[in-house]
């Protein structure tokens, strides 16, 4: 593979190659792991946001209405939009361009459906990959878009720079459950469909969980009432985002993130290559008659046995 | 990791029945592949744009409308312009069977009238890409 001339047509903004070196990545291939080694240096530093919240709060008619918005400010947006895959099938429908037409009138966005693939929180174990591509490719602003249950909160925090939690007015008997997990991810919380009964009344009950939780009254998450169907207020969570962005960057804080998330991607990549190469053992061990032997001993046998050199073979073997 | 087949379901057009393709969407969840579903009236344009950024192996179109002469030829041609001629494009519909196989002289790939078995769609889609896309 010619690799230079792929980065050459990535600088061009060639769409044709970027959408093949995703799938690359996203396919997990030697190929796509050799990219990503060989021009990590190209990065871009992209400005990562995540919509995150339950399915059904508008999440993809919202984040249409924002591009609209970043795509007249910004020479290049991108969007990566993960749907769940089925555990039973392994096939996924992913949905999210039914209710994104700004990506068709604007030439400088470029969106990309990802499914989850078996991972156990929402993203897919290539979707930071599929962000570097981006960078490399020198997109502006990425937005992710996931759909907000259980692991997938954890995930997006720690892969973006900058958390939207999309609720609705309807969300308020839950939010007493989900406290614990989505409210403290959320950088911004936004009530999508205020247009209902009851918005500010919720959008007040989040400020005030909100407010005991931060001491730093400046990084308290704002909660803004919004309406994606009528364009209502919009504007306003734009300004939201990028004054956030502002402050972030002087406070260090983005820094901070992407530094973290380097340190957990190389925690992750070594532990999927520790899992390869204990499969591989699991393998001449299933052949024995194990019957009586006890997990623990086999876990120290093999422990004992794993060769740690042939990681690099096994990587590429993918 | 075994490599996931990626189709696009379009339907374009101004008819408004979108139960068919609906229906070839999830048969081809249920059979493992991943499905870009974009809805009712999309343009050649936007299909052909999708297809590009989404990289998908495949583009299954669903007409109802009469249009089919028009608009497959159409995607086929703005694939060729995109240098993407190697995806496949597929379809269903109510085309008449003199129009059929002037299509698929054209190059386009199978087309499924009414009364067709999902099962031959999911068949037709795994022999095609064992075919022409194991790499």
């Amino acid at each position: 593979m010619d690799f230079e001339n792929i980065l050459k047509k990535l600088k061009e903004k060639d769409r044709v190659t970027l959408s093949r070196v995703i799938t690359l990545v996203d396919n997990e291939t030697k190929e796509g792991v050799e990219f990503l080694k060989k021009f990590y240096k190209e990065r871009k530093d992209s400005f990562r946001i995540g919509i995150t919240g339950p399915p059904g709060v508008g999440k993809s008619t919202l984040l249409n209405k924002l591009i609209e918005r970043f795509a007249k400010k910004y020479e290049s947006i991108s969007i990566v939009a993960v749907d769940p895959s089925s555990p039973f099938s392994g096939g996924a429908i992913l949905g999210d361009r039914l209710r994104m037409d700004n990506i068709y009138k604007f030439d400088n966005v470029y969106m990309r459906s990802v499914a989850s693939r078996g991972s156990l929180g929402g993203l897919s174990s290539s979707t930071e990959n599929i962000l570097q591509v981006l960078e490399i490719f020198g997109t502006d602003v990425i937005f992710v878009e996931t759909v907000g249950v259980g692991q997938s909160e954890l995930d997006v925090m720690e892969i973006t720079d900058l958390v939207v939690v999309t609720l609705v007015p309807e969300s308020g008997d839950s939010i007493q459950a989900m406290k614990a997990g989505i409210m403290e991810i959320g950088d911004i919380f936004v009530i999508n469909k205020s247009d209902r009964d009851d918005a500010y009344k919720i959008s007040e009950y989040i400020k005030s969980i909100l407010q005991m939780k931060y001491q730093d009254k400046e990084l308290a998450p704002p909660v803004i009432n919004v309406s994606a169907k009528n364009d209502t207020n919009i504007d306003e969570l734009v300004n939201r985002i990028e004054s956030l962005k502002e402050i972030f960057i002087q406070k260090g804080i983005i820094e901070s993130k992407r530094e973290t998330r380097r340190k957990k991607e190389v925690r992750e990549i070594l532990r999927d290559m520790f899992i390869k190469s204990i499969d591989r053992e699991l393998k001449i061990i299933e052949n024995k008659n194990n019957k009586d032997v006890s997990p623990y001993e086999i876990s120290e046998k093999i422990l004992k046995k794993i060769d740690f050199k042939s990681l690099e073979d096994i990587w590429k073997e993918r | 990791m075994e490599r996931k087949i990626k189709v696009l379901v379009a339907k374009p057009g101004l008819d408004g029945h979108d139960r068919g393709a609906k229906v070839i969407a999830s048969a081809l969840l249920d059979a493992g592949m991943e499905v870009i579903y974009t809805g009712l009236h999309q343009t050649p344009e936007k299909i052909v744009k999708t297809a590009i950024d989404e990289d998908v192996d495949a583009i299954g179109l669903s007409i109802l409308s009469g249009a089919h002469m028009t608009i497959f030829p159409k995607v086929l041609k703005l694939l060729k312009e995109n240098k993407r001629e190697d995806i496949l494009l597929f379809g269903g519909g109510i085309i008449p069977k003199e129009d059929m196989e002037e299509l698929e002289k054209m190059g386009v790939g199978k087309l499924f009238g009414p009364g067709s078995q999902t099962k031959e769609v999911i068949d037709y889609l795994k022999d095609w890409f064992e075919k022409s896309r194991k790499q």
